[in-house]
């Protein structure tokens, strides 16, 4: 499954990560939080349903199966089908590419998008296949361009308006809140704005204050338009696809430092709901709300709390305006807790607005109140210490949990 | 016959059968060139010639049409002071030429965008009277529904883009809409339209490179008023020549208060823009009321000027001495025209104020798209479903 680059943290891992394919037989070796215990061996192969051999003490909730990782394993990845592994900028290449190879209307803009290949590689070679006409490099004028992208989608064609950072296109906040947004509704219907905006933000390793930016938090009042943020290779595939064949205008949040994760997706044509969130681990004792990024910290976490006896239900909620309640909702039901680690400022961030939803409408079934982990209310500091520690990670998630479980 | 705008009125002895005639030579379709009454000023470009071919019908669509549009600005100042419009309401009495002379030079497959002064525009575009009071009352039967008001006035077949409150948003968009047009292969143009003050912004010179650097059918069109808002020009812009501003995209300075000069701008430009690529026209026009209902309009300039503009430059003025020295009509027949539209517009006025408000349900149609299923429920919502398709 995908792997993960982050290391920093008290929580290690105890099960190391591995490919879905391998079959190897991996020990892991006793270290850290495994408190009192002493030479205990975790054996898992790579056939994970079937093997189940481990010393007693360890307990584990679920009779019924080890989960060697932490991810969900798409069933469809452990039989002999044909996929195919890529990277995630590359996921999103080839949704792009099959999109406009679908439909002629779509046409990517973007700053670098068209002879540089991209400042990610998401677009690379798709400006010699399809033409200066169809990628269009622009100059550095984002309102300007978004603007254009708006007003072409207006007349009907679907634009794919690429940020090379989100955080620039704070500067075209005003094209995106009152025309992406709005025009659909103050014409009575007449437009549509089939637009995807997109681009990486989040925070990098170093890339300074203005260069982390999350813009979720602020794009989330806007009416009329649709956030998804993606976090694997299938779901970036599948987002991307559903964004542009949308009728709505999505933005689309990437996140620099997922770029390079690699996972085996099928060959087939296949779409992501947009609205939909995902479940990534299902559990019995916690619901953990995530998105991007965090979704990583969350699954290192998961592991410690595996570990420790807790049974967390770890739900990426994808979609980030309209919240996805039905399922979240189904969960909260379930585990009575919910604890939402984000990656979003404190204040009026994602987890802000979902412990409201959730409030309003599950309160009845609350044993705890929600808790949110959020990054600090702080431009984030170049320092490599410093920027750690504005962002949520796994230990605190760990702790949060055993607050929240008492 | 080339006529200039100061030849005085010529006596129409009044002739047996008068009637009759005049409304043969209104469906008559024989040209008639007019000279424009001040030459264009050129940036860049060669300007066009003076003379404008038009034709007798052509002159008393002009002359209805300007005079419908005033009548409805009128109408809407009433209604406004008697609060049946309320927010935001642009009125565009004085500047009526540069909407009948910009259609007139174009068909229904070129775009206009303009700004929040749309109402004009919208009815050059094929808009009726009666969509324009029930949006401007925020009834049912608006053209955006009630739910867009004065500043969002659409009409998508006929390819007008609106009405847009932020000033100097539209630019961009229209720019975006001659890249669709050139995408797609039309062989249309997009008037992007603008006023002085909206000049200064930023994305505006954004636009306009790219425009000329993808050689995009985009025409920028500044309406100079020569006030944005309450600042006047001299005050906002160390240059005014806006027509220059676009400096390697050539430019074109049009007495906007002469209809035929600005269609011959307009002709002129679709050309060039189908040819060579993007160009700016500036239209040197007036506004008689403030710059919104809220604004008087006499604390930044002096009643003398607005009541000089009007007595000098008139349009609808400038058509009907034009109007009554071809014989196409009499000042009877035109006084009677004008109390037609007046009636027409008061009919509009009435059908308007009897259309209901919008359903309540409204407030929540139109958010999205219904693509993939989002279901939203009114304010007492118990739980929110996301359906899934």
């Amino acid at each position: 499954m995908s792997s993960i680059i982050h290391g920093a943290g008290a929580a290690t891992t105890t099960l190391s990560t591995f490919n879905s394919i391998d079959s190897k037989i991996l020990v892991a070796p006793s270290r850290t939080n495994l408190s009192v215990r002493s030479q205990r061996y975790i054996v898992a192969g790579s056939d994970a349903s079937k093997k189940k051999n481990f010393v007693s003490g360890l307990r584990v909730r679920h009779s019924q199966k080890l989960i060697p990782n932490a991810v969900a394993t798409k069933e469809a990845d452990t039989s002999a089908s044909t996929g195919h592994e890529l990277l995630l900028f590359e996921a999103l290449q080839e949704g792009l590419e099959e999109e406009m190879d679908r439909d002629p209307h779509v046409c990517v803009m973007g700053e670098d998008v068209g002879h540089y290949g991209g400042s990610y590689k998401v677009t690379k070679g798709l400006a010699d296949k399809f033409g200066d006409l169809r990628v269009l490099d622009t100059p550095i004028c984002e309102n300007a361009f978004t603007g254009m992208g708006i007003g072409a989608a207006m007349t009907g064609l679907r634009p794919v308006i690429e940020g090379m950072n989100m955080g620039f296109l704070l500067l075209a906040f005003n094209q995106i809140s009152n025309n992406c947004g709005m025009l659909h509704y103050t014409s009575g219907g007449q437009f549509t704005i089939p637009v995807v905006i997109r681009g990486p933000g989040g925070v990098g390793r170093q890339l300074g204050a203005e260069h982390s930016q999350r813009l979720e938090s602020y794009f989330q009042s806007i009416p009329g338009i649709q956030m998804v943020a993606c976090s694997t290779p299938y779901n970036a595939k599948g987002l991307m696809k559903a964004a542009i064949r949308s009728e709505n205008p999505v933005i689309l949040f990437e996140h620099v430092l997922l770029y390079n994760l690699k996972e085996k997706i099928p060959d087939e044509d296949y779409i992501c709901n947009l609205e939909e969130a995902e479940m990534v681990r299902p559990g019995e004792h916690i619901t953990i709300l995530t998105y991007s990024r965090m979704r990583y910290h969350v699954m290192q976490a998961a592991k410690t709390l595996v570990n420790k006896g807790y049974d967390p239900e770890v739900i990426d909620i994808r979609s980030l305006k309209p919240f996805d309640l039905h399922t979240i909702g189904n969960s909260v039901k379930k585990t009575h807790r919910v604890l939402i680690v984000e990656e979003c400022m404190r204040t009026g961030g994602i987890g802000a607005s979902l412990t409201a939803a959730i409030n309003e409408n599950f309160h009845d079934y609350l044993d705890s109140p929600v808790m949110c982990l959020s990054s600090q209310d702080v431009p984030t500091p170049y320092a490599g210490t410093l920027e750690e520690w504005t962002v949520v990670q796994p230990a605190q998630i760990v702790t949060a949990v055993e607050q929240l479980c008492q | 016959m080339a006529l200039s705008r100061l030849t005085s009125r010529s006596n129409i002895i009044t002739r047996p059968f008068s009637a009759a005639f005049s409304r043969l030579l209104s469906t008559d379709t024989t040209p008639i060139t007019i000279e424009t009454s001040l030459p264009f000023t050129a940036h860049l470009c060669d300007p066009p010639s003076r003379s404008v071919e038009s034709s007798s019908q052509e002159l008393l669509d002009f002359f209805r049409t300007m005079a419908l549009m005033r009548r409805m600005e009128i109408a809407a100042d009433s209604l406004y002071k008697a609060k049946l419009i309320r927010g935001f309401c642009h009125l565009y009495d004085g500047q009526e030429a540069v909407a009948i002379g910009m259609e007139a030079a174009i068909t229904k497959k070129d775009a206009i965008i303009t700004a929040y002064r749309d109402h004009c525009i919208f009815l050059g575009r094929g808009g009726s009277l009666y969509e324009i009071f029930s949006e401007l009352m925020g009834r049912q039967a608006g053209c955006s529904k009630g739910k867009g008001g004065s500043m969002h006035f659409y009409k998508k077949e006929s390819s007008f883009y609106g009405g847009h409150g932020i000033v100097g948003a539209q630019v961009p968009l229209g720019c975006g809409i001659a890249f669709a047009q050139k995408y797609n292969k039309e062989e249309a143009v997009t008037f992007a339209l603008y006023g002085d003050g909206a000049a200064n912004q930023g994305q505006l010179f954004e636009a306009l490179n790219i425009s000329a650097l993808w050689d995009l059918p985009a025409i920028l069109v500044c309406e100079n008023n020569h006030y944005g808002m309450g600042t006047a020009e001299w005050r906002a812009s160390k240059s005014s020549s806006y027509y220059k501003r676009g400096d390697y995209v050539p430019g074109l300075k049009v007495d906007g208060m002469d209809a035929f000069a600005v269609k011959q701008a307009c002709k002129f430009a679709k050309q060039h823009a189908l040819e060579k690529g993007p160009i700016i026209l500036e239209m040197d026009t007036y506004r008689y009321h403030g710059h919104s209902m809220s604004d008087p309009g006499s604390t930044y300039r002096t009643r003398d000027e607005i009541s000089g503009v009007r007595q000098e430059r008139d349009p609808i003025e400038r058509i009907k001495k034009l109007v009554l020295s071809h014989d196409l009509a009499t000042e009877k027949e035109l006084k009677d025209m004008e109390k037609e539209i007046r009636k027409e517009v008061d009919d509009a006025i009435a059908k308007a104020k009897d259309c209901p408000m919008p359903e309540p349900s409204e407030l929540f149609t139109n958010v999205y798209v219904k693509g993939y299923g989002t279901e939203s429920f009114g304010p007492d919502r118990k739980e929110v479903k996301a359906s899934l398709p």
